[in-house]
Protein backbone atom coordinates (compact mmCIF):
# COMPACT_ATOMS: atom_id res chain seq x y z
CA UNK A 1 0.00 0.00 0.00
CA UNK A 2 2.70 2.43 1.05
CA UNK A 3 4.77 1.40 -1.90
CA UNK A 4 1.90 2.05 -4.25
CA UNK A 5 1.14 5.45 -2.77
CA UNK A 6 4.82 6.28 -2.87
CA UNK A 7 4.99 5.51 -6.58
CA UNK A 8 1.74 7.34 -7.23
CA UNK A 9 2.96 10.47 -5.47
CA UNK A 10 6.28 10.43 -7.29
CA UNK A 11 4.64 9.98 -10.68
CA UNK A 12 1.99 12.56 -10.03
CA UNK A 13 4.45 15.29 -9.06
CA UNK A 14 6.61 14.42 -12.05
CA UNK A 15 3.63 14.54 -14.36
CA UNK A 16 2.59 17.97 -13.12
CA UNK A 17 6.14 19.30 -13.38
CA UNK A 18 6.24 18.04 -16.96
CA UNK A 19 2.88 19.67 -17.55
CA UNK A 20 4.60 23.04 -17.07
CA UNK A 21 6.77 22.30 -20.09
CA UNK A 22 3.77 21.00 -21.99
CA UNK A 23 1.79 24.18 -21.32
CA UNK A 24 4.63 26.32 -22.63
CA UNK A 25 4.94 24.16 -25.73
CA UNK A 26 1.17 24.27 -26.12
CA UNK A 27 1.16 28.09 -25.94
CA UNK A 28 3.72 28.29 -28.76
CA UNK A 29 2.01 25.72 -30.99
CA UNK A 30 -1.48 27.08 -30.41
CA UNK A 31 -0.44 30.64 -31.21
CA UNK A 32 1.46 29.41 -34.25
CA UNK A 33 -1.50 27.39 -35.44
CA UNK A 34 -3.85 30.34 -35.00
CA UNK A 35 -1.56 32.67 -36.89
CA UNK A 36 -1.03 30.31 -39.85
CA UNK A 37 -3.87 31.90 -41.79
CA UNK A 38 -2.32 35.31 -41.50
CA UNK A 39 1.15 33.97 -42.27
CA UNK A 40 -0.13 32.37 -45.47
CA UNK A 41 -2.05 35.48 -46.42
CA UNK A 42 0.67 38.04 -45.92
CA UNK A 43 3.90 36.12 -45.33
CA UNK A 44 6.88 38.28 -44.50
CA UNK A 45 4.99 41.40 -45.55
CA UNK A 46 3.33 41.16 -42.16
CA UNK A 47 6.38 42.57 -40.43
CA UNK A 48 7.42 45.02 -43.16
CA UNK A 49 4.06 46.42 -44.21
CA UNK A 50 3.21 49.74 -42.59
CA UNK A 51 -0.50 49.77 -43.22
CA UNK A 52 -2.86 48.30 -40.63
CA UNK A 53 -6.37 48.66 -41.97
CA UNK A 54 -8.70 45.92 -40.73
CA UNK A 55 -11.61 47.18 -42.86
CA UNK A 56 -9.52 46.65 -45.99
CA UNK A 57 -8.13 43.39 -44.58
CA UNK A 58 -4.64 44.84 -44.70
CA UNK A 59 -2.49 43.90 -41.75
CA UNK A 60 0.97 45.34 -41.45
CA UNK A 61 2.60 45.00 -38.06
CA UNK A 62 5.50 47.37 -38.58
CA UNK A 63 3.90 50.36 -36.76
CA UNK A 64 3.22 48.16 -33.72
CA UNK A 65 6.72 46.69 -33.79
CA UNK A 66 8.20 50.15 -34.21
CA UNK A 67 6.10 51.42 -31.29
CA UNK A 68 7.16 48.55 -29.06
CA UNK A 69 10.82 49.09 -29.85
CA UNK A 70 10.78 52.87 -29.48
CA UNK A 71 8.66 53.03 -26.32
CA UNK A 72 10.76 50.33 -24.65
CA UNK A 73 13.96 52.04 -25.77
CA UNK A 74 12.75 55.37 -24.34
CA UNK A 75 11.78 53.67 -21.10
CA UNK A 76 15.18 52.02 -20.79
CA UNK A 77 17.09 55.21 -21.57
CA UNK A 78 15.18 57.05 -18.87
CA UNK A 79 15.04 54.30 -16.27
CA UNK A 80 18.56 52.86 -16.41
CA UNK A 81 20.47 55.90 -15.08
CA UNK A 82 17.88 56.55 -12.38
CA UNK A 83 17.86 52.87 -11.40
CA UNK A 84 21.65 52.86 -11.13
CA UNK A 85 21.47 56.01 -9.01
CA UNK A 86 18.85 54.53 -6.72
CA UNK A 87 20.83 51.28 -6.46
CA UNK A 88 24.05 53.13 -5.58
CA UNK A 89 22.16 55.19 -3.06
CA UNK A 90 20.59 52.12 -1.47
CA UNK A 91 23.67 49.92 -1.41
CA UNK A 92 26.42 52.42 -0.64
CA UNK A 93 25.16 55.83 0.37
CA UNK A 94 22.01 55.66 2.42
CA UNK A 95 22.42 55.74 6.19
CA UNK A 96 21.34 52.49 7.85
CA UNK A 97 18.18 54.14 9.10
CA UNK A 98 17.02 54.98 5.57
CA UNK A 99 18.29 51.88 3.81
CA UNK A 100 15.59 49.47 4.77
CA UNK A 101 12.49 51.71 4.68
CA UNK A 102 13.45 53.10 1.26
CA UNK A 103 14.45 49.66 0.00
CA UNK A 104 11.24 48.04 1.20
CA UNK A 105 9.03 50.77 -0.22
CA UNK A 106 10.73 50.40 -3.61
CA UNK A 107 10.08 46.67 -3.51
CA UNK A 108 6.46 47.25 -2.55
CA UNK A 109 6.06 49.74 -5.38
CA UNK A 110 7.27 47.03 -7.75
CA UNK A 111 4.27 44.98 -6.62
CA UNK A 112 1.69 47.63 -7.52
CA UNK A 113 -0.22 46.47 -10.60
CA UNK A 114 0.76 48.13 -13.85
CA UNK A 115 -2.85 49.14 -14.56
CA UNK A 116 -2.51 51.65 -11.71
CA UNK A 117 0.56 53.21 -13.30
CA UNK A 118 -1.40 53.47 -16.53
CA UNK A 119 -4.33 55.14 -14.80
CA UNK A 120 -2.06 57.62 -13.07
CA UNK A 121 -0.42 58.32 -16.41
CA UNK A 122 -3.74 59.03 -18.07
CA UNK A 123 -5.10 61.39 -15.42
CA UNK A 124 -1.98 63.11 -14.14
CA UNK A 125 0.82 62.75 -16.61
CA UNK A 126 -0.98 63.19 -19.94
CA UNK A 127 -2.12 66.74 -19.02
CA UNK A 128 1.45 67.69 -18.12
CA UNK A 129 2.81 66.39 -21.42
CA UNK A 130 -0.04 68.18 -23.19
CA UNK A 131 0.93 71.47 -21.53
CA UNK A 132 4.63 71.09 -22.18
CA UNK A 133 4.84 69.70 -25.71
CA UNK A 134 1.34 70.34 -27.03
CA UNK A 135 -0.86 67.92 -28.92
CA UNK A 136 -3.27 65.60 -27.14
CA UNK A 137 -0.74 64.39 -24.62
CA UNK A 138 -1.39 60.78 -25.54
CA UNK A 139 1.81 59.87 -27.31
CA UNK A 140 4.82 57.66 -27.73
CA UNK A 141 6.74 59.95 -25.38
CA UNK A 142 4.13 59.67 -22.63
CA UNK A 143 4.10 55.90 -23.01
CA UNK A 144 7.88 55.72 -22.76
CA UNK A 145 7.96 57.85 -19.63
CA UNK A 146 5.13 56.01 -17.88
CA UNK A 147 6.76 52.71 -18.81
CA UNK A 148 10.08 53.89 -17.39
CA UNK A 149 8.42 54.81 -14.10
CA UNK A 150 6.70 51.45 -14.01
CA UNK A 151 9.88 49.40 -14.48
CA UNK A 152 12.00 51.63 -12.24
CA UNK A 153 11.22 49.93 -8.89
CA UNK A 154 11.86 46.44 -10.28
CA UNK A 155 15.05 47.55 -11.98
CA UNK A 156 16.37 49.45 -8.97
CA UNK A 157 15.63 46.53 -6.62
CA UNK A 158 17.41 43.92 -8.74
CA UNK A 159 20.34 46.22 -9.50
CA UNK A 160 20.76 46.88 -5.80
CA UNK A 161 20.63 43.13 -5.11
CA UNK A 162 23.30 42.56 -7.74
CA UNK A 163 25.52 45.29 -6.24
CA UNK A 164 25.01 43.88 -2.76
CA UNK A 165 26.57 40.59 -3.82
CA UNK A 166 30.01 42.26 -3.79
CA UNK A 167 31.86 40.90 -0.75
CA UNK A 168 32.56 43.54 1.88
CA UNK A 169 36.17 42.51 2.08
CA UNK A 170 36.77 43.58 -1.52
CA UNK A 171 35.20 46.97 -0.90
CA UNK A 172 37.12 47.42 2.35
CA UNK A 173 40.43 46.65 0.65
CA UNK A 174 39.73 49.35 -1.91
CA UNK A 175 38.81 51.86 0.78
CA UNK A 176 41.99 50.94 2.65
CA UNK A 177 43.95 51.92 -0.45
CA UNK A 178 42.40 55.37 -0.21
CA UNK A 179 39.65 54.97 -2.77
CA UNK A 180 36.69 57.31 -2.71
CA UNK A 181 33.17 55.87 -2.80
CA UNK A 182 33.00 56.43 -6.53
CA UNK A 183 36.37 54.71 -7.03
CA UNK A 184 35.08 51.72 -5.12
CA UNK A 185 31.82 51.67 -7.07
CA UNK A 186 33.38 51.97 -10.51
CA UNK A 187 36.48 49.83 -9.95
CA UNK A 188 35.21 47.19 -7.53
CA UNK A 189 31.44 46.90 -7.30
CA UNK A 190 30.49 47.43 -10.94
CA UNK A 191 33.15 45.08 -12.34
CA UNK A 192 32.23 42.46 -9.75
CA UNK A 193 28.47 42.71 -10.24
CA UNK A 194 28.57 43.56 -13.96
CA UNK A 195 26.90 40.39 -15.21
CA UNK A 196 24.16 40.64 -12.62
CA UNK A 197 23.51 44.31 -13.32
CA UNK A 198 23.36 43.88 -17.09
CA UNK A 199 21.22 40.78 -16.62
CA UNK A 200 18.72 42.66 -14.52
CA UNK A 201 18.52 45.47 -17.09
CA UNK A 202 17.82 42.99 -19.84
CA UNK A 203 15.25 41.24 -17.67
CA UNK A 204 13.56 44.60 -17.10
CA UNK A 205 13.69 45.17 -20.86
CA UNK A 206 11.98 41.83 -21.43
CA UNK A 207 9.25 42.81 -19.03
CA UNK A 208 8.84 46.31 -20.44
CA UNK A 209 8.37 45.13 -24.01
CA UNK A 210 5.44 42.92 -23.03
CA UNK A 211 3.92 45.42 -20.62
CA UNK A 212 0.38 46.17 -21.62
CA UNK A 213 -1.67 48.10 -19.12
CA UNK A 214 0.81 50.82 -18.21
CA UNK A 215 0.97 51.94 -21.84
CA UNK A 216 -2.49 51.12 -23.17
CA UNK A 217 -3.97 54.14 -21.40
CA UNK A 218 -1.49 56.64 -22.76
CA UNK A 219 -0.40 55.50 -26.21
CA UNK A 220 -3.51 55.97 -28.32
CA UNK A 221 -3.43 52.86 -30.54
CA UNK A 222 -2.75 54.72 -33.75
CA UNK A 223 -1.08 52.58 -36.40
CA UNK A 224 1.26 55.13 -37.85
CA UNK A 225 5.01 55.35 -37.88
CA UNK A 226 6.07 58.82 -36.96
CA UNK A 227 9.48 60.12 -35.99
CA UNK A 228 7.68 62.72 -33.88
CA UNK A 229 7.51 61.26 -30.39
CA UNK A 230 4.67 63.54 -29.37
CA UNK A 231 2.30 61.79 -31.78
CA UNK A 232 -0.04 58.99 -30.67
CA UNK A 233 1.32 55.57 -31.58
CA UNK A 234 0.77 51.91 -30.86
CA UNK A 235 2.75 48.89 -29.74
CA UNK A 236 2.16 45.16 -30.00
CA UNK A 237 0.53 44.77 -26.57
CA UNK A 238 -1.50 47.96 -27.00
CA UNK A 239 -2.87 46.70 -30.30
CA UNK A 240 -3.77 43.37 -28.73
CA UNK A 241 -5.47 44.96 -25.72
CA UNK A 242 -7.50 47.34 -27.85
CA UNK A 243 -8.46 45.17 -30.79
CA UNK A 244 -8.83 41.60 -29.62
CA UNK A 245 -12.44 42.05 -28.58
CA UNK A 246 -13.23 44.02 -31.72
CA UNK A 247 -11.88 41.63 -34.30
CA UNK A 248 -14.63 40.51 -36.63
CA UNK A 249 -13.03 38.37 -39.31
CA UNK A 250 -10.85 35.24 -39.26
CA UNK A 251 -7.95 37.07 -40.89
CA UNK A 252 -8.17 39.86 -38.29
CA UNK A 253 -8.04 37.33 -35.47
CA UNK A 254 -5.24 35.45 -37.11
CA UNK A 255 -3.21 38.65 -37.51
CA UNK A 256 -3.68 39.45 -33.84
CA UNK A 257 -2.54 35.93 -32.95
CA UNK A 258 0.51 36.43 -35.12
CA UNK A 259 1.24 39.62 -33.20
CA UNK A 260 0.93 37.69 -29.92
CA UNK A 261 3.28 35.01 -31.19
CA UNK A 262 5.74 37.68 -32.30
CA UNK A 263 5.61 39.33 -28.87
CA UNK A 264 6.05 36.01 -27.08
CA UNK A 265 9.05 35.06 -29.22
CA UNK A 266 10.67 38.48 -28.72
CA UNK A 267 10.25 38.57 -24.96
CA UNK A 268 11.10 34.88 -24.55
CA UNK A 269 14.36 35.52 -26.39
CA UNK A 270 15.24 38.63 -24.39
CA UNK A 271 14.47 37.00 -21.06
CA UNK A 272 16.41 33.87 -22.03
CA UNK A 273 19.45 35.97 -22.89
CA UNK A 274 19.22 37.68 -19.50
CA UNK A 275 18.79 34.40 -17.64
CA UNK A 276 21.18 32.11 -19.46
CA UNK A 277 23.91 34.45 -20.45
CA UNK A 278 24.17 37.03 -17.69
CA UNK A 279 22.41 35.74 -14.61
CA UNK A 280 23.69 32.18 -15.01
CA UNK A 281 27.30 33.30 -15.07
CA UNK A 282 26.75 35.28 -11.95
CA UNK A 283 25.45 32.22 -10.15
CA UNK A 284 28.55 30.21 -10.99
CA UNK A 285 30.86 33.11 -10.20
CA UNK A 286 29.29 33.83 -6.84
CA UNK B 1 44.21 71.01 -8.65
CA UNK B 2 45.82 67.89 -7.38
CA UNK B 3 44.79 64.46 -8.49
CA UNK B 4 43.27 63.73 -5.08
CA UNK B 5 41.16 66.86 -5.14
CA UNK B 6 39.92 65.96 -8.57
CA UNK B 7 38.93 62.51 -7.40
CA UNK B 8 37.11 63.91 -4.41
CA UNK B 9 35.21 66.37 -6.57
CA UNK B 10 34.20 63.67 -9.04
CA UNK B 11 33.14 61.52 -6.12
CA UNK B 12 30.99 64.26 -4.65
CA UNK B 13 29.38 65.05 -7.98
CA UNK B 14 28.47 61.44 -8.61
CA UNK B 15 27.22 60.86 -5.08
CA UNK B 16 25.03 63.94 -5.34
CA UNK B 17 23.70 62.78 -8.70
CA UNK B 18 22.84 59.36 -7.39
CA UNK B 19 21.14 60.74 -4.29
CA UNK B 20 19.26 63.09 -6.57
CA UNK B 21 18.14 60.26 -8.81
CA UNK B 22 16.99 58.32 -5.76
CA UNK B 23 15.01 61.37 -4.67
CA UNK B 24 13.51 61.83 -8.15
CA UNK B 25 12.64 58.17 -8.42
CA UNK B 26 11.04 58.12 -4.98
CA UNK B 27 9.21 61.38 -5.68
CA UNK B 28 7.53 59.91 -8.77
CA UNK B 29 6.62 56.75 -6.97
CA UNK B 30 5.17 58.56 -3.97
CA UNK B 31 3.34 60.90 -6.28
CA UNK B 32 1.58 57.89 -7.77
CA UNK B 33 0.91 56.42 -4.34
CA UNK B 34 -0.37 59.77 -3.08
CA UNK B 35 -2.70 60.22 -6.04
CA UNK B 36 -3.99 56.72 -5.50
CA UNK B 37 -4.67 57.20 -1.80
CA UNK B 38 -6.22 60.67 -2.11
CA UNK B 39 -8.51 59.78 -5.02
CA UNK B 40 -9.25 56.36 -3.59
CA UNK B 41 -10.30 57.55 -0.16
CA UNK B 42 -12.26 60.36 -1.73
CA UNK B 43 -14.21 57.89 -3.84
CA UNK B 44 -14.82 55.33 -1.13
CA UNK B 45 -18.25 55.06 0.40
CA UNK B 46 -20.61 52.35 1.50
CA UNK B 47 -22.31 52.17 -1.91
CA UNK B 48 -19.07 50.89 -3.41
CA UNK B 49 -19.50 47.64 -1.51
CA UNK B 50 -23.27 47.31 -1.59
CA UNK B 51 -24.27 48.44 -5.08
CA UNK B 52 -23.54 47.16 -8.54
CA UNK B 53 -22.47 49.36 -11.44
CA UNK B 54 -25.05 51.84 -12.62
CA UNK B 55 -25.17 54.07 -15.68
CA UNK B 56 -23.35 57.36 -15.22
CA UNK B 57 -25.34 59.92 -13.31
CA UNK B 58 -26.88 57.50 -10.84
CA UNK B 59 -26.08 58.11 -7.21
CA UNK B 60 -26.31 54.48 -6.14
CA UNK B 61 -23.45 53.04 -8.09
CA UNK B 62 -20.86 50.66 -6.75
CA UNK B 63 -18.36 47.94 -7.39
CA UNK B 64 -20.03 45.00 -5.71
CA UNK B 65 -20.21 43.11 -9.01
CA UNK B 66 -16.51 43.63 -9.65
CA UNK B 67 -15.43 42.80 -6.11
CA UNK B 68 -17.35 39.54 -6.12
CA UNK B 69 -16.27 38.74 -9.67
CA UNK B 70 -12.65 39.38 -8.71
CA UNK B 71 -13.04 37.03 -5.74
CA UNK B 72 -14.44 34.29 -7.96
CA UNK B 73 -11.90 34.62 -10.73
CA UNK B 74 -8.84 34.90 -8.49
CA UNK B 75 -10.26 32.31 -6.06
CA UNK B 76 -10.72 29.66 -8.73
CA UNK B 77 -7.31 30.48 -10.22
CA UNK B 78 -5.71 30.05 -6.78
CA UNK B 79 -7.58 26.82 -6.20
CA UNK B 80 -6.11 25.39 -9.40
CA UNK B 81 -2.73 27.09 -9.51
CA UNK B 82 -1.57 26.53 -5.93
CA UNK B 83 -1.80 22.71 -5.68
CA UNK B 84 -0.36 22.27 -9.16
CA UNK B 85 2.48 24.68 -8.42
CA UNK B 86 3.26 23.02 -5.10
CA UNK B 87 3.24 19.54 -6.68
CA UNK B 88 5.52 20.63 -9.51
CA UNK B 89 7.84 22.40 -7.04
CA UNK B 90 7.89 19.25 -4.93
CA UNK B 91 9.04 17.22 -7.90
CA UNK B 92 11.87 19.68 -8.62
CA UNK B 93 13.14 19.85 -5.06
CA UNK B 94 12.56 16.27 -3.87
CA UNK B 95 12.74 14.05 -6.94
CA UNK B 96 14.27 15.92 -9.84
CA UNK B 97 16.87 17.82 -7.78
CA UNK B 98 19.84 18.65 -9.99
CA UNK B 99 18.82 16.42 -12.88
CA UNK B 100 18.80 17.78 -16.40
CA UNK B 101 15.00 17.57 -16.66
CA UNK B 102 14.50 19.47 -13.40
CA UNK B 103 16.90 22.19 -14.51
CA UNK B 104 15.09 22.61 -17.81
CA UNK B 105 11.73 22.87 -16.06
CA UNK B 106 13.20 25.45 -13.66
CA UNK B 107 14.59 27.56 -16.51
CA UNK B 108 11.47 27.47 -18.65
CA UNK B 109 9.25 28.23 -15.70
CA UNK B 110 11.49 31.14 -14.70
CA UNK B 111 11.20 32.59 -18.19
CA UNK B 112 7.43 32.19 -18.13
CA UNK B 113 7.35 34.20 -14.92
CA UNK B 114 8.40 37.29 -16.89
CA UNK B 115 6.58 36.49 -20.13
CA UNK B 116 3.95 39.00 -21.28
CA UNK B 117 0.66 38.19 -19.61
CA UNK B 118 -1.39 39.44 -22.54
CA UNK B 119 -0.01 36.58 -24.60
CA UNK B 120 -1.37 34.12 -22.03
CA UNK B 121 -4.72 35.85 -22.52
CA UNK B 122 -4.50 35.31 -26.28
CA UNK B 123 -3.61 31.65 -25.72
CA UNK B 124 -6.56 31.08 -23.38
CA UNK B 125 -8.77 32.87 -25.87
CA UNK B 126 -7.74 30.29 -28.45
CA UNK B 127 -8.15 27.23 -26.23
CA UNK B 128 -11.20 28.20 -24.15
CA UNK B 129 -13.11 31.19 -25.49
CA UNK B 130 -13.08 30.16 -29.16
CA UNK B 131 -14.34 26.57 -28.60
CA UNK B 132 -16.95 27.80 -26.10
CA UNK B 133 -18.04 30.57 -28.40
CA UNK B 134 -18.23 33.22 -25.69
CA UNK B 135 -16.22 34.88 -22.93
CA UNK B 136 -16.36 33.24 -19.52
CA UNK B 137 -15.01 33.58 -16.01
CA UNK B 138 -13.50 30.09 -16.36
CA UNK B 139 -11.26 31.38 -19.13
CA UNK B 140 -10.11 34.25 -16.91
CA UNK B 141 -9.33 31.87 -14.06
CA UNK B 142 -7.41 29.53 -16.36
CA UNK B 143 -5.32 32.42 -17.65
CA UNK B 144 -4.52 33.58 -14.12
CA UNK B 145 -3.65 30.08 -12.94
CA UNK B 146 -1.19 29.68 -15.83
CA UNK B 147 0.44 32.93 -14.73
CA UNK B 148 0.48 31.84 -11.10
CA UNK B 149 1.92 28.38 -11.69
CA UNK B 150 5.57 29.38 -12.24
CA UNK B 151 5.55 31.66 -9.19
CA UNK B 152 4.28 28.96 -6.83
CA UNK B 153 6.57 26.40 -8.44
CA UNK B 154 9.62 28.57 -7.91
CA UNK B 155 8.94 29.46 -4.26
CA UNK B 156 7.99 25.88 -3.35
CA UNK B 157 11.17 24.59 -4.96
CA UNK B 158 13.29 27.17 -3.11
CA UNK B 159 11.56 26.73 0.22
CA UNK B 160 11.65 22.93 0.22
CA UNK B 161 15.36 23.03 -0.50
CA UNK B 162 15.85 25.07 2.66
CA UNK B 163 14.54 22.20 4.79
CA UNK B 164 17.64 20.55 6.26
CA UNK B 165 18.30 17.11 4.76
CA UNK B 166 18.99 15.72 8.24
CA UNK B 167 15.25 16.03 8.93
CA UNK B 168 14.49 13.95 5.86
CA UNK B 169 17.13 11.40 6.80
CA UNK B 170 15.76 11.10 10.33
CA UNK B 171 12.30 10.36 8.94
CA UNK B 172 13.69 7.85 6.43
CA UNK B 173 15.56 6.14 9.27
CA UNK B 174 12.24 5.59 11.02
CA UNK B 175 11.14 3.66 7.95
CA UNK B 176 8.81 6.27 6.46
CA UNK B 177 8.20 6.03 2.72
CA UNK B 178 9.25 9.05 0.69
CA UNK B 179 5.78 10.48 0.12
CA UNK B 180 5.16 10.45 3.88
CA UNK B 181 8.51 12.09 4.54
CA UNK B 182 7.60 14.83 2.07
CA UNK B 183 4.06 15.40 3.31
CA UNK B 184 4.63 15.05 7.03
CA UNK B 185 8.18 16.33 7.46
CA UNK B 186 9.30 18.45 4.51
CA UNK B 187 6.00 20.28 3.94
CA UNK B 188 5.71 20.93 7.64
CA UNK B 189 9.19 22.38 7.78
CA UNK B 190 8.55 24.62 4.79
CA UNK B 191 4.99 25.57 5.70
CA UNK B 192 5.62 29.28 6.22
CA UNK B 193 7.75 29.54 3.10
CA UNK B 194 5.15 27.88 0.90
CA UNK B 195 2.42 30.07 2.35
CA UNK B 196 4.52 33.14 1.57
CA UNK B 197 4.84 31.96 -2.02
CA UNK B 198 1.09 31.48 -2.24
CA UNK B 199 0.44 34.99 -0.90
CA UNK B 200 2.87 36.52 -3.39
CA UNK B 201 1.36 34.47 -6.21
CA UNK B 202 -2.16 35.62 -5.36
CA UNK B 203 -0.96 39.21 -5.06
CA UNK B 204 0.65 39.00 -8.48
CA UNK B 205 -2.35 37.61 -10.36
CA UNK B 206 -4.88 39.79 -8.53
CA UNK B 207 -3.39 42.82 -10.28
CA UNK B 208 -3.38 41.28 -13.75
CA UNK B 209 -5.60 43.05 -16.24
CA UNK B 210 -4.31 42.19 -19.69
CA UNK B 211 -5.06 38.44 -19.60
CA UNK B 212 -8.62 39.12 -18.43
CA UNK B 213 -9.55 41.63 -21.14
CA UNK B 214 -10.54 38.95 -23.60
CA UNK B 215 -11.10 35.95 -21.36
CA UNK B 216 -13.42 36.84 -18.50
CA UNK B 217 -14.26 40.12 -20.27
CA UNK B 218 -16.61 42.29 -18.22
CA UNK B 219 -20.15 42.51 -16.94
CA UNK B 220 -21.99 45.45 -15.44
CA UNK B 221 -24.15 43.28 -13.22
CA UNK B 222 -23.58 40.90 -10.40
CA UNK B 223 -22.91 37.47 -11.82
CA UNK B 224 -21.74 34.32 -10.07
CA UNK B 225 -21.98 31.96 -13.02
CA UNK B 226 -18.47 30.98 -14.07
CA UNK B 227 -19.76 30.12 -17.55
CA UNK B 228 -20.62 33.74 -18.23
CA UNK B 229 -18.44 36.80 -18.67
CA UNK B 230 -17.65 38.27 -15.27
CA UNK B 231 -16.51 41.65 -14.03
CA UNK B 232 -13.14 41.90 -12.32
CA UNK B 233 -11.75 44.87 -10.42
CA UNK B 234 -8.96 45.38 -12.91
CA UNK B 235 -10.99 45.28 -16.13
CA UNK B 236 -13.74 47.36 -14.52
CA UNK B 237 -11.11 49.86 -13.47
CA UNK B 238 -9.76 50.02 -17.01
CA UNK B 239 -13.21 50.54 -18.53
CA UNK B 240 -14.29 53.13 -15.98
CA UNK B 241 -11.03 55.05 -16.08
CA UNK B 242 -11.13 55.34 -19.87
CA UNK B 243 -14.78 56.42 -19.88
CA UNK B 244 -15.62 60.11 -20.22
CA UNK B 245 -17.95 60.13 -17.19
CA UNK B 246 -16.63 61.62 -14.01
CA UNK B 247 -18.56 59.40 -11.63
CA UNK B 248 -17.32 56.31 -13.45
CA UNK B 249 -13.78 57.59 -13.24
CA UNK B 250 -14.32 58.00 -9.52
CA UNK B 251 -15.42 54.39 -9.26
CA UNK B 252 -12.27 53.50 -11.17
CA UNK B 253 -10.16 55.20 -8.51
CA UNK B 254 -12.04 53.39 -5.76
CA UNK B 255 -11.32 50.08 -7.51
CA UNK B 256 -7.67 51.03 -7.93
CA UNK B 257 -7.39 51.91 -4.25
CA UNK B 258 -9.07 48.72 -2.98
CA UNK B 259 -7.00 46.55 -5.29
CA UNK B 260 -3.69 48.20 -4.38
CA UNK B 261 -4.37 48.00 -0.67
CA UNK B 262 -5.22 44.31 -1.03
CA UNK B 263 -2.04 43.62 -2.98
CA UNK B 264 0.19 45.70 -0.73
CA UNK B 265 -1.40 44.02 2.29
CA UNK B 266 -0.60 40.55 0.94
CA UNK B 267 2.97 41.62 0.20
CA UNK B 268 3.44 43.04 3.66
CA UNK B 269 2.04 39.90 5.33
CA UNK B 270 4.36 37.77 3.19
CA UNK B 271 7.30 39.91 4.28
CA UNK B 272 6.41 39.62 7.94
CA UNK B 273 6.25 35.83 7.57
CA UNK B 274 9.65 35.75 5.93
CA UNK B 275 11.17 38.01 8.55
CA UNK B 276 9.84 35.87 11.39
CA UNK B 277 11.26 32.85 9.68
CA UNK B 278 14.69 34.40 9.40
CA UNK B 279 14.72 35.38 13.07
CA UNK B 280 13.87 31.84 14.09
Amino acid sequence: MNLLLDKLFAHMTKFIALAVLLIVAWIFTKLFQQSLFSMQASGFDFITETKWAPNLEKFGALPAIYGSVISTFLAMVLAVPVAIGVAIFLSELAPAKLKSPVGVSIELLAAIPSVIYGMWGLFYFVPIIRDIVGGVGISMLTAGIVLSIMILPFMAAVTRDAMNTTPDILKESAYALGGTKWDVIKDVIIPYAKAGIIGSFILALGRAIGETMAVTFVMGNVHKISADLTQPATSIPVTLANEFTEADSPIYYSSLFELSLLLLVISFTIISIAKFYFLRRKRIGA
Amino acid sequence: MTHTQKRIIINNVIMTLSTLSAVIGMAFLFWILGVLVINGIDALNWNIFSQVGAPPGYEESGLKHALIGQLYIVGVATFAGVPLGIMAGTYLSEYGQKSKLAEIIRDISDIMMSAPSIVIGAFVYAIVVMPMGHFSAWAGSIALSIIMLPIILRTTDDMLQLVPSTLREAAFALGAPKYKVIIQVVYRGAKVGILTGVLLGVARVAGETAPLLFTSFNDNFLNTNMNEPMASLTVTMFNYATSPYEDWQKLGWAAAFILSMFILGLNIIARVFLMKKRIK
